[in-house]
């Protein structure tokens, strides 16, 4: 469970008492929840769920799995179907 | 789209997969406890392309499917009453109750209204102080945290015309009971990246340890699940269980312990009746006292819910694993996605639902 | 035999009332076409369930089609409903190759409709026309109650020409033809939806309304094998190429790279969890066109400023006969849908 998105933090507000903030997914805006993200900061990532930021993207996560996968050559060009 | 993107393409892709290809020696059977995970593998065609060693399982894993019918049928009566505007995430609007779905309550002039988020809901509260609002709080724990919010926020501002339907239901339990079940079959588990991110994954290593299951935390685009997919079937290739995280860029150990700290703060934990499975002990959630004010099971009372499931639906036994879809007599026939019988035909990630699609296409 | 004697029992149907998801150009759409209306209309030329009707008139041949528009909000990013209604219409009547002439507009106004509104929308569909080269030549406008319609309904009605010799229908289309998209996908619908009550969007998203008919012009002086061509409005292009697939009795295999999406769109749909090819297109157009003639075509349609993101998305092949399959970036192979109803924001 489920459908989170990541986006950008650009705003970081309150309103009626709670951290809000507005997230740009490619340039679609809307806004979400920060209150479970006490320590988030404009211009980092994160993942949305209905309308809360769940967890502040890790960007070095990111590389080092990205990078650990470039060192492995072989390319399997056409996979048969399962059947 | 950034953190999307990267973890969508194909060369990538492919090159976990000729890793799966190259490490799978003898027949696995693995399972994801997910919808949207569900809901990746039958977009993206993963399960056609793995080696045919692997059976990938979906399990419980979509709390639309796993919504008892007497909740759903009280949803539905609620919905009916004059007064109440009717708020609920899209998903829930077509699962059939005993009679009708909340799109049909609609039809008949109910006030059903789809909502992207529970704060929505608070909102149309606050803009209609004459009504009922009450929002159907479904969900695994990914979604508990912002349902949480929205009474917390409720009581805080005195929203007195808000109330939520609660059916959330834990992973873990659920885990356990496939687990302890001496028909169950599933060697290991991807679990549900996002229920980890809010929940952490210390509460799978017990359960990795008792039954000797490795679990791998596993994020929803096409590499994170090959990708949780490869780290399932090393383990079981060299006979390790442990707990092993792949959705690492999201999923911290210990979770989102802010958010953890409201949901326990709003709610307690119960036992919970699984749609088609049955009762699992501790395994739902429900509002605490000091909160029943915003309990939409205390507010309204419904007389005469007549719970009747169809007969010839099995989805419970397809939520465990132990039966295909296409083994079930009325498959295809009486239930179909326009006429489903159950949740599991209902919903875009149900196994039902998914294996109509591959029927057709003769797999 | 008298009218009276006629004994007409209601086909069984799943519903007893209708549903939102009758009206969202999806499976149950279909069926109650083909349940209720098609039984007590039928003819050949209903029948064929093309966007437009081809009438044989002595001398001329007509294309003749209608479409009601109630769309809310009736102001969005990109337009609004009045020139939504002009266009979709126009587009209907020349996705037969004709060239759209006339049109009338009947009006459904609520009770309170703010009279500034309504000048925004009739300034709109007279700009829309213009540009369109079509003249509203008849109307009609009724008032009811307010609350027994929602602000304004627009229904249009377009009349157009058909060159003797030309055959643009379903019928038409064969195995190995390819299949052109315009451009990119989804825009109309996901500017609508964001852009609604609630949703508390700052979106780029602008719908994509536009008359389609100078484009059309354009690929037919490229060449003579446009076998099939469909604007993919409700339902989006799988509820488009579904049809076409069903009617043709062939199968369609699309290719998942090459399916454009603009990006803003995307994050959108990806908030809400929907899919762009399900979603509303309201200035794009689906062209099955054989083989040989597709660079051309395609070429033609780059050089129209309406075409100029079309690409080859796919193709008409004879396995699954009657089904729409996408090549996904793994190399799999998975089936796409009819959607059965609206697409509603979902969190699974």
């Amino acid at each position: 469970m489920c459908l989170a998105i990541p986006g950008k933090v650009t705003k970081i507000y309150s309103e009626n008492g709670i951290k809000m903030g507005k997230i740009d997914y490619s340039g679609t805006i809307n806004t979400a929840c920060l209150e479970y993200l006490p320590e988030i900061k404009v211009g980092q990532y994160t993942l949305v769920h209905a309308g809360f930021a769940l967890s502040i993207l890790n960007d070095d996560e990111v590389k080092k799995s990205l990078d650990a996968w470039e060192e492995l050559g072989e390319i399997i060009k056409d996979i048969d179907n399962k059947s | 789209m950034k953190y999307l993107d990267e973890f969508r393409d194909p060369i990538l892709a492919k090159k976990i997969l000729a890793e799966i290809h190259k490490t799978v020696t003898k027949p696995w059977v693995i399972m994801e406890i997910c919808g949207g995970q569900t809901h990746s593998i039958i977009r993206n065609g993963i399960d056609q392309v793995l080696p045919k060693e692997i059976e990938l399982d979906h399990g419980p894993g979509c709390p639309v499917c796993v919504t008892p019918l007497e909740i759903i049928d009280k949803a539905i009566a609620i919905a009916g009453k004059p007064n109440v505007i009717f708020t609920s995430f899209g998903d829930m609007l077509r699962v059939p109750g005993s009679k009708k779905d909340l799109f049909m309550v609609k039809s008949e002039g109910g006030d059903v209204r789809a909502v992207y988020s529970p704060l929505e809901a608070l909102t149309i509260a606050k803009n209609n102080p004459k009504k009922e609002v009450v929002f159907f709080a479904v969900g695994f724990e990914t979604t508990a945290p912002g349902n949480a919010m929205a009474i917390h926020q409720a009581a805080k501002e005195g929203i007195a015309n808000f109330s939520e339907l609660v059916s959330h239901v834990l992973v873990p339990p659920a885990m356990e009971a496939l687990l302890s079940s001496p028909e169950n079959r599933v060697q290991g588990y991807l679990a549900a990246g996002h229920v980890c991110t809010i929940m952490g994954w210390e509460e799978y290593d017990p359960i990795a340890e008792k039954y000797q299951v490795p679990i791998v935390p596993t994020g929803f685009e096409p590499v994170d699940v090959l990708e949780g997919i490869l780290l399932v079937v090393k383990q079981l290739e060299e006979g390790r269980y442990e707990v092993e995280n792949q959705y690492l860029r999201s999923v911290k150990r210990e979770g989102n312990q802010p958010a953890q700290e409201l949901i326990s703060k709003i709610y307690k934990i119960t036992d919970r009746k699984w749609r088609g499975i049955g009762e699992i002990p501790q395994s739902g959630l429900s509002i605490r006292e000091q909160y029943s004010a915003y309990d939409a099971n205390l507010k309204f009372s419904v007389e005469d819910i007549q719970t009747n499931e169809p007969e010839l639906c099995i989805s419970g036994v397809i939520l465990q694993g132990l039966k295909k879809p296409n083994e079930c007599p009325a498959f295809g026939k009486e239930c179909t996605p326009t006429t489903p019988l159950g949740a599991t035909m209902v919903s875009s990630e149900g196994a039902c639902a998914a294996y109509y699609k591959y029927q057709r296409m003769g797999k | 035999m008298k009218i009276e004697n006629l004994s007409c029992p209601l086909p069984i149907m799943d519903h007893k009332t209708i549903q939102l998801a009758h009206g969202a150009g999806g499976q149950l759409s279909n069926d109650l076409i083909d349940t209720l209306f098609l039984p007590r209309f039928s003819n050949k030329t209903l029948n064929a369930m093309e966007d437009q009707a081809v009438l044989d008139f002595p001398g001329k041949r007509l294309s003749f089609s209608t479409d009601t528009f109630v769309v809310d909000p009736i102001f969005f990013p990109g337009g609004n409903i009045g020139e939504l209604a002009i266009n979709g219409t126009v587009n209907d009547v020349a996705m037969c190759g004709a060239k759209p002439l006339f049109l009338s507009v009947a009006f459904i106004l609520e009770e309170g409709l703010p009279m500034e509104d309504l000048h925004q929308i009739l300034i709109s569909m007279e700009i829309a026309a213009k540009k369109a080269g079509v003249t509203i030549v008849t109307g009609d406008t009724k008032v009811v109650n307010k609350g027994s319609c929602d602000k304004i309904f627009i229904n249009t009605t377009g009349i157009g020409v058909l060159e003797p010799d030309l055959n643009i229908a379903s019928s038409q289309i064969k195995i190995g033809d390819k299949i052109i998209l315009s451009g990119t996908l989804a825009d109309h619908g996901m500017a609508v939806m964001t852009s609604r009550d609630g949703l508390s969007f700052q979106s780029r998203v602008k719908s994509d309304t536009a008359a389609l008919n100078g484009l059309i012009d354009s690929m037919l002086k490229g060449s003579n094998n446009i076998h099939a061509l469909r604007d993919p409005t409700r339902g989006g292009v799988a509820t488009t190429l579904n049809e076409f697939a069903r009617s043709s009795n062939m199968g369609i295999s699309l290719i998942e790279e090459n399916i454009p999406v603009k990006s803003d769109v995307k994050g959108a749909c990806e908030i809400l969890g929907i899919d762009p090819l399900y979603v509303a297109n309201e200035g794009k157009l689906i062209a099955v066109v054989s083989n040989e003639d597709a660079p051309n075509i395609l070429d033609a349609m780059k050089n129209h400023p309406l075409g100029k993101d079309a690409v080859i998305i796919g193709e008409v092949v004879s396995n699954h006969p009657g089904m729409v399959t996408m090549k996904t970036g793994l190399g799999a192979n998975r089936i796409v849908d009819m959607p059965i109803g609206e697409q509603l924001p979902r969190i699974c």
